[in-house]
Order: C-alpha cells, then structure tokens, then sequence
C-alpha cells in the first residue's frame, strides 16, 4: 500500500461515506480491503511523522501507530489468505486513498510544532471516521464471522488510538 | 527385618515429600488477567495483600498495565508475553493500557 495518509474526519464523510451509503452493502472482499486500506493509510501517517517530528511524545504515538497498524494489517491478511478472499478495490478504498495524499502533500509543508499540531489533530479525525465506519457499515455488512470479529478488534483498537491520540495532542501542547 | 526397613524407608520418602510440597502452598499465588482482542479479562479481580498479578498480553499489539492515579505500577508487556507486579498496598486500583486508553479495569486489594 503506497498511498500515504492524510483523512480528514470532514472529507471522509462527504467523499468516503456516501461512497459505501450509494451501493449495496460492502462485500467481504470490499470489506476486507477498506480496513487494510485504514491501516496502510495510518502506517504512511505515522512515517511522514517519524520523518518530520522531533517531539518526544508526537514521534512515540507514531511509533505506536506504525507498529500496531502493521501487526493487525499483518492479522488481515494471514485471515484472507486463510478464506482464500481476495480484497477488491473499490470507490471507499479510492477516496481514503485519494483524501490521504492530498494531506500528506499538505502536512509534507509543515514543520515543528505547526507539523505536529496537524499531525495529531488528523489522526484523532482519521479514528473517528474509521470507527464510524467500522460500527455503522463494516461490522454490520460483514458476513464472514471470522473477519467481522478481527473487524470488531479492530474498532476497539482504532478507539483506544482515538484516545490517545487525544491524549498526545494535550500532552504535545 | 528386612521388609519392616523397606517399609520404613518408604514411609521416610513420603513424609519427606510432603514436607517438601508444604511450603509451596505458602507462598502467595498468581492470579492472572489476561489482554486479548482489545479487552481485559477480568474487568476486576480482587487478591491479598502480598499475592502477585500476572498480565498476559494475547493481542498482537503492546500493552500496558498502568495504575491511574499514581503509576504505582506501570509494565510494558509485549505480545505474547506477561508482566508481573505484586500487590503490596491495600486498596482499590484502577489501571489502564497508556497506548490503548480505551482498556481499562481494576484491581481490589484486601
């Protein structure tokens, strides 16, 4: 996954939401390749910051976010290969992507604490509209009980980072 | 005689055995807590004063147990592994994982 990360909460609804709401419900295979997609997306995040931040605190949340993101996108895929799924591309995985690099392009122009401030406050928004969308259309539209229990650990994961990433922000200022 | 001294040395064995395997249950035990898909198990466990805490961390990702108030205690525990603390302190504590606030539970000590 190549796409760096750079969601906004605001963008994602307008572009990536509807983009699930218009069709039918995901399939797996949509389901399977949005949430590595999220995952893939936070990892970029979390190197543009290990590459630009020299904050203590923002540089550990970043380590964190790039460790636990690989280690359950890793989970992932060791589950598709075992369900023999193949994850399908689709409009959602587009707009996250498409959202992530016009972010990366614009956090690539900040520097020290404009940077980090940036930085935090999109990765609180990113867990928001993940986890609106694992609860609203992931989990409920997963048929696999398999995939939708990683999917379920992974809402809680993306909460306790929404959490922290909270935590860091009020820490980092 | 020679069977009585059989006996005797028999009977020698055991006793030493039980001497042996009596001061095991003295020691205090360890009660474990468990880290896995994001969720603690128990939410709340209660010990004695003196006995151990063993969290063992099922997830993929690192965890921490961390005590709320104060960090009286605060362990890393990396997956698949476990931390131990004993608990020297009566009272009632909260702790929580620092990287994933969002798991929390408590620990009674009596």
């Amino acid at each position: 996954m190549q796409v760096r990360f750079g969601l906004i909460a605001g963008a994602a609804c307008l572009v990536a939401m509807p983009a699930m709401a218009q069709n039918t419900k995901p399939n797996d295979a949509q389901i399977a390749h949005i949430a590595y997609t999220a995952g893939a997306l936070d990892v970029e995040a979390g190197k543009q910051a290990l590459a630009i931040s020299k904050n203590p605190e923002i540089r550990a949340f970043a380590e964190q976010m790039v460790k636990d993101h690989s280690a359950v996108n890793d989970q992932a895929l060791a589950l598709v290969k075992k369900l023999k799924v193949t994850p399908e591309d689709n409009a959602t995985s587009k707009a996250l992507s498409a959202q992530a690099a016009a972010k990366r392009a614009e956090l690539a122009r900040l520097t020290g604490a404009a940077f980090d401030k940036a930085y935090v406050a999109n990765e609180i928004a990113f867990h928001k509209t993940v986890n609106g969308a694992l609860s609203t259309t992931l989990i409920p539209s997963a048929s696999n009980g398999e995939l939708k229990s990683l999917l379920q650990t992974g809402l809680k994961l993306f909460e306790g980072h929404q959490l922290h990433a909270e935590h860091t922000a009020k820490a980092a200022n | 005689m020679a069977r009585t001294a059989v006996w005797r040395a028999a009977l020698g064995v055991i006793a030493f055995a039980m001497i042996s395997i009596a001061p095991a249950s003295a020691v205090p035990a360890v009660k474990q807590i468990t880290l896995g898909a994001m969720s603690v198990s128990p939410m709340q466990l209660t010990v004695k004063t003196g006995e151990t805490v063993e969290w063992i961390n099922k997830d993929v990702v690192d965890h921490t147990s961390t005590e709320k108030k104060a960090a009286i205690w605060n362990v890393s525990i990396a997956p698949g592994k476990s931390a131990k603390v004993v608990m020297k302190k009566a009272g009632t504590f909260d702790y929580y994982c620092r990287y994933h606030p969002n798991m929390v539970a408590k620990v009674i000590v009596r």
